[in-house]
């Protein structure tokens, strides 16, 4: 069930303005407040291509679902107003070729993205080549623009690359929507939850599921590096850290401990994994390098220390540790030395998290009852507190660091009914929470980084 | 078992009472002092419904009967554990003195102690925290003779709630150890 990703993404960029400055910018660091007005019109498909893509897609609008796609991620940014497609005036191939920026003007947008789809045989193999254009409707002229030819399954992959073009182009920061989500799917009775692997493009679509149930699985996380993923299985009633290649669905445990290992993460490099080892009641911070296999402890104390996470330079780890009597957050160099407290607020604070940028820290802080997802920075100021909740916890970045994706639990009612679970979204700047759609109940979501060609 | 290895153990004890009692007080959590007191509460729940959570609940540890299930005949399989906490209360070394001689007595039988948290904290510290329960009432059990070798422990963290609520008297059920036959 190899989820056969990509193969040929062949870049031609073309048309690039020669204009490198476009008019139309937005500042992502000011949350959702006056979204950018932007057309997607729907791509253009000659009557040939529409009837050989609807074949081998069973699709019959490719260009038009191509453009959804770009609308869809567009919109949940918060950052855009994508504008209703009943209103464009200019059909798709014409706007295209050249827009008459008068009539996008005229029902106030400021930008427009236009595109063609166009069946290819190449070595008697059917492609398709996608071909897309970003306009500054009130500059009058394109500002970016690219084509590229792949499978006709990647049509979804297309749309991504599109968004995160048009995202990069008019905020200035690289974009995250052709990533993917592995999350825990749930399903069954609070008591008796059943637990898989799943995993599911960024805008939910294209779920599959990696382990089929049989034993308890918990906290996936990416590698930045490639599409490996670390987690934890209670395979043979054995807790123990597990690498995946979700490429070839081979699994392997991670090192020989004498107890249960957990709360695996990568290094940055993806050439080591830091997790706990639980032993005679005690949880240390361990690292074992996937290269050498040596394995090596880093924390020294009789106190739980967990939830490890390394800095992007990968210089130093944060992690969370109940010494000081209630779990807090520390960082330390990586090689566990100079250890050092950061979370000083009043509550309990855990899970704490790297941005990628390297200059904030994302945690779960439970006080009075309720559970927060928050920011601080790597020294422990500069508290910010972005959502509230009766349980929410396990924030992951987006990989451009933008977005944080946690889960969420429900409470019960008295009979205890209603639970469930599921994965949010919520901006750095505190705005635009969204529930992220998914198939099952789910949580401990990790976000992968840009899968690159 | 010989009269050194008891008085041995008998002085264990006792120190780690004393341990448990000390710590006990420093974090002031309140710690049933007779074992009498759980009949006690049993009585109070059927006299007064009003009273019925205090009578389940000391401090905030769980005191009740429902859930409980038998190890053997006449010995309780688990013990209860204040929010955050993996001290043994009076009730629960009462419970592993239980299983301890029971243990003593059929020594073919193997265990797995598991440890569980309740959901008012985070996975991955959970799991940490489920361990360090499952040990302290490994630990007594070892106190009691039994040897290290038949007892595994297991931890669950939040995993596998008894309780589906959410509310504090669900999450005084689920903090627990359970001692499980494993053969």
């Amino acid at each position: 069930m190899r989820n056969k990703l990509l193969l040929l993404f062949v870049f031609c960029f073309i048309l690039k303005s020669n204009i490198s400055y476009s008019l139309v910018e937005i500042d992502i660091t000011r949350g959702n407040l006056d979204p950018l007005p932007i057309s997607v019109s729907p791509f253009f498909a000659d009557e040939i291509s529409k009837e050989k893509i609807k074949k081998n897609l069973d699709v019959d609008n490719l260009g038009l679902e191509i453009s959804k796609v770009i609308e869809n991620n567009l919109r949940k940014t918060g950052l855009f107003d994508t504008l209703d497609k009943e209103s464009f005036l200019q059909k798709p191939d014409i706007a295209h070729l050249k827009p008459r920026f008068e009539d996008w003007a005229l029902i106030k947008s400021q930008v427009l993205i236009t595109g063609k789809v166009t069946s290819k045989i190449i070595n008697e193999k059917d492609y398709i080549r996608i071909e897309f254009k970003l306009w500054d409707v009130l500059g009058a002229k394109m500002v970016d623009g690219f084509s590229l030819t792949t499978v006709p399954t990647n049509w979804r992959r297309v749309g991504h690359k599109i968004s995160d073009k048009v995202y990069e182009r008019l905020t200035g920061e690289s974009g995250y929507f052709d990533t993917r989500i592995i999350y825990v799917a749930e399903e069954g009775p609070k008591t008796q939850r059943v637990k898989k692997l799943a995993i599911m493009d960024q805008d939910g679509f294209n779920t599959k599921y990696l382990t089929l149930g049989n034993e308890l699985v918990l906290t996936p996380r990416f590698n930045p590096t490639n599409q490996m993923v670390t987690y934890l299985s209670y395979f043979r009633n054995m807790p123990r850290v597990y690498l995946l290649d979700i490429e070839t669905g081979k699994q392997e445990v991670v090192g020989d401990f004498p107890g249960m290992t957990f709360a695996p993460r990568f290094s940055p490099d993806g050439k080591k994994i830091i997790m706990s080892l639980a032993k005679d009641g005690n949880s240390e911070i361990w690292v074992r390098n996937l290269e050498t296999n040596i394995q090596e402890k880093l924390t020294d104390h009789p106190s739980i220390d967990t939830s490890p996470s390394y800095s992007p330079d990968g210089k130093f780890i944060t992690f969370n540790s109940d010494r000081s009597g209630y779990q807090q957050i520390y960082v330390m160099r990586s090689d566990g030395t100079k250890v050092k407290r950061i979370s000083f607020g009043k509550g309990i604070y855990g899970t704490p998290v790297w941005s990628p940028r390297g200059d904030l820290i994302a945690f779960t802080k439970l006080h009075k009852g309720k559970f927060f997802i928050g920011v601080m920075r790597t020294d422990g100021t500069g508290e910010r507190l972005l959502t509230e909740n009766f349980y929410q916890e396990a924030p992951s970045w987006s990989p451009n660091g933008r977005i944080i994706i946690f889960y969420r639990e429900t409470k019960t009612d008295e009979k205890g009914q209603g639970f469930s679970a599921k994965l949010w979204s919520i901006d750095l700047t505190g705005y635009n929470e969204r529930l992220v759609s998914t198939e099952t109940d789910a949580s401990d979501p990790s976000w992968s980084s840009l899968l690159g060609n | 078992m010989n009269l050194s290895k008891i008085l041995k153990n008998a002085f264990l004890v006792v120190i780690f009472g004393l341990i448990v009692t000390a710590c006990a007080t420093k974090k002031s959590v309140k710690t049933t002092t007779e074992s009498s007191t759980t009949t006690k509460a049993a009585e109070t729940q059927k006299a007064d419904p009003i009273e019925k959570l205090d009578a389940l609940m000391q401090g905030d540890v769980y005191i009740g009967t429902d859930t409980v299930g038998e190890l053997a005949s006449g010995v309780p399989d688990r013990v209860f554990f204040a929010t955050n906490e993996t001290i043994l209360t009076t009730a629960s070394r009462e419970t592993l003195r239980k299983q301890a001689a029971w243990l003593r007595q059929n020594s073919d039988v193997t265990v797995v102690v598991e440890g569980h948290a309740d959901e008012r904290g985070t996975r991955e510290y959970n799991l940490a925290l489920g361990e360090r329960r499952a040990n302290a009432a490994k630990d007594y059990l070892m106190t009691y003779g039994v040897s290290s070798d038949r007892i595994k422990v297991l931890s669950y963290g939040k995993e596998r709630p008894v309780d589906s609520g959410s509310n504090p008297l669900s999450w005084s059920k689920n903090r627990r150890s359970v001692t499980v036959k494993a053969n």
